[in-house]
């Protein structure tokens, strides 16, 4: 079985001869729960989009699970984009049916027992619930789905501390063992204690990868400190 | 005894110590199941490949044992926990008297004031 996501060489120039990401190289195995962490304007959200096939590379390929981004990867990639994307008229049940229309692996009742968990009501429609509420839905759909690879950009960034552990507990619960899941954030003391991995970026490139326990056994920090001292400005 | 894991330090070590100490504290008995590893993860809000490192660790320490159909066991030997809760004793004690002596305090002055400090407890 080959790995998960593997990138080479890949290269992003945005207009302006702005350089986001610059012969980036990267290999991401299954079965881990990864920190894509790096300042801002350091290349992460470029790099998810391409992933995802929402942006074309000028050099370099990325494959996930073999493929080349397309239908094929998008039905094992389940991606929560930085920003809210729904309908605002719609109702969170029309939300539920209108994911389970679109992937074959999202699971409603895993959706539906999360939103009762956080006390979230299914007749709400989604222009009446505030920002960080709207945030949760838009996880707990991500989520809900079978996926191999889950995306999540900036997943906890607008909710209350409490929702956020609560979320943190779902990630843990919700993915299977073979699934990986990114994350990119910069609350990274908030997210550290269920990553197996870090992988720092700067200007487009991969500073480092490395498991957290390493960090901790060897530089006897947390990896919260480990980031500032290595973007220390 | 709560999961208060902190991020400087090894997680699995930590997750080795509370899970000790349940068992020595009898919060999992001799004989009894024990969660599973997404349980326990969940529970300290840790990575589940972190919480089943700690448990192989503790498989191999004999102090948990896998169970043939699933899940793991703490151990029926009930001499294995007293001299596990023994050794942790003793780490403890060290550290007092290390900190003590760091203080300026000889052997008979800490016995003097461990007495002392039992009288006013008892008072």
């Amino acid at each position: 079985m080959s790995e998960l996501v593997e990138i080479r060489n890949l290269t992003k120039v945005y207009e302006k001869k702005k350089v986001a990401l610059d012969h980036l190289n990267l290999t991401i195995p299954r079965g881990k729960i990864i920190g894509l962490l790096g300042p801002n304007g350091s290349g992460k959200t470029t790099l998810i989009k391409l992933i995802n096939g929402l942006l074309v590379a000028n050099e370099g390929e990325v494959t996930v699970d073999g493929n080349k981004p397309g239908a094929e990867t998008k039905s094992i990639v389940s991606y929560l984009p930085e920003r809210t994307y729904f309908q605002n008229s719609m109702k969170v049940k029309e939300l539920i049916e209108f994911f389970s229309d679109f992937y074959q692996d999202f699971r409603k009742e895993r959706a539906r027992q999360m939103l009762a968990n956080l006390n979230i009501s299914e007749d709400a429609r989604l222009k009446t619930l505030s920002k960080g509420t709207k945030e949760k839905v838009q996880l707990i759909m991500v989520m809900s789905r079978d996926a191999q690879l889950y995306i999540l950009d900036e997943p906890i960034a607008g909710v209350d501390p409490a929702a956020r552990d609560y979320i943190l507990k779902t990630i843990i619960s919700n993915y299977n063992e073979n699934a990986t899941v990114i994350i990119s954030t910069h609350l990274i003391s908030d997210i550290e204690k269920i990553l197996d991995e870090v992988i720092f970026i700067r200007d487009g490139r991969v500073l480092l990868q490395e498991t957290v326990e390493e960090i901790r056994a060897n530089k006897g920090k947390s990896v919260d400190a480990y980031f500032r001292e290595v973007f220390a400005c | 005894m709560a999961w208060n894991l902190s991020s400087d330090r090894p997680i699995y070590a930590q997750i080795l110590e509370v899970i000790q100490l349940r068992i020595i504290t009898g919060q999992y008995k001799a004989g009894e199941k024990i969660p599973s590893v997404r349980e326990l993860a969940a529970e300290a809000g840790v990575n589940p490949n972190t919480m089943q490192k700690a448990l192989t660790e503790l498989e191999r320490s004999r102090l948990v044992m896998a169970q043939r159909t699933s899940g793991r066991i703490v151990t029926e030997d009930k001499e294995m926990i007293r001299e596990i809760r023994n050794q942790l004793a003793g780490s403890y004690l060290r550290e007092f008297v290390d900190r003590m002596k760091e203080l300026g305090f000889d052997k008979e002055e800490i016995v003097l004031l461990l007495k002392e400090q039992k009288g006013e407890k008892n008072e």
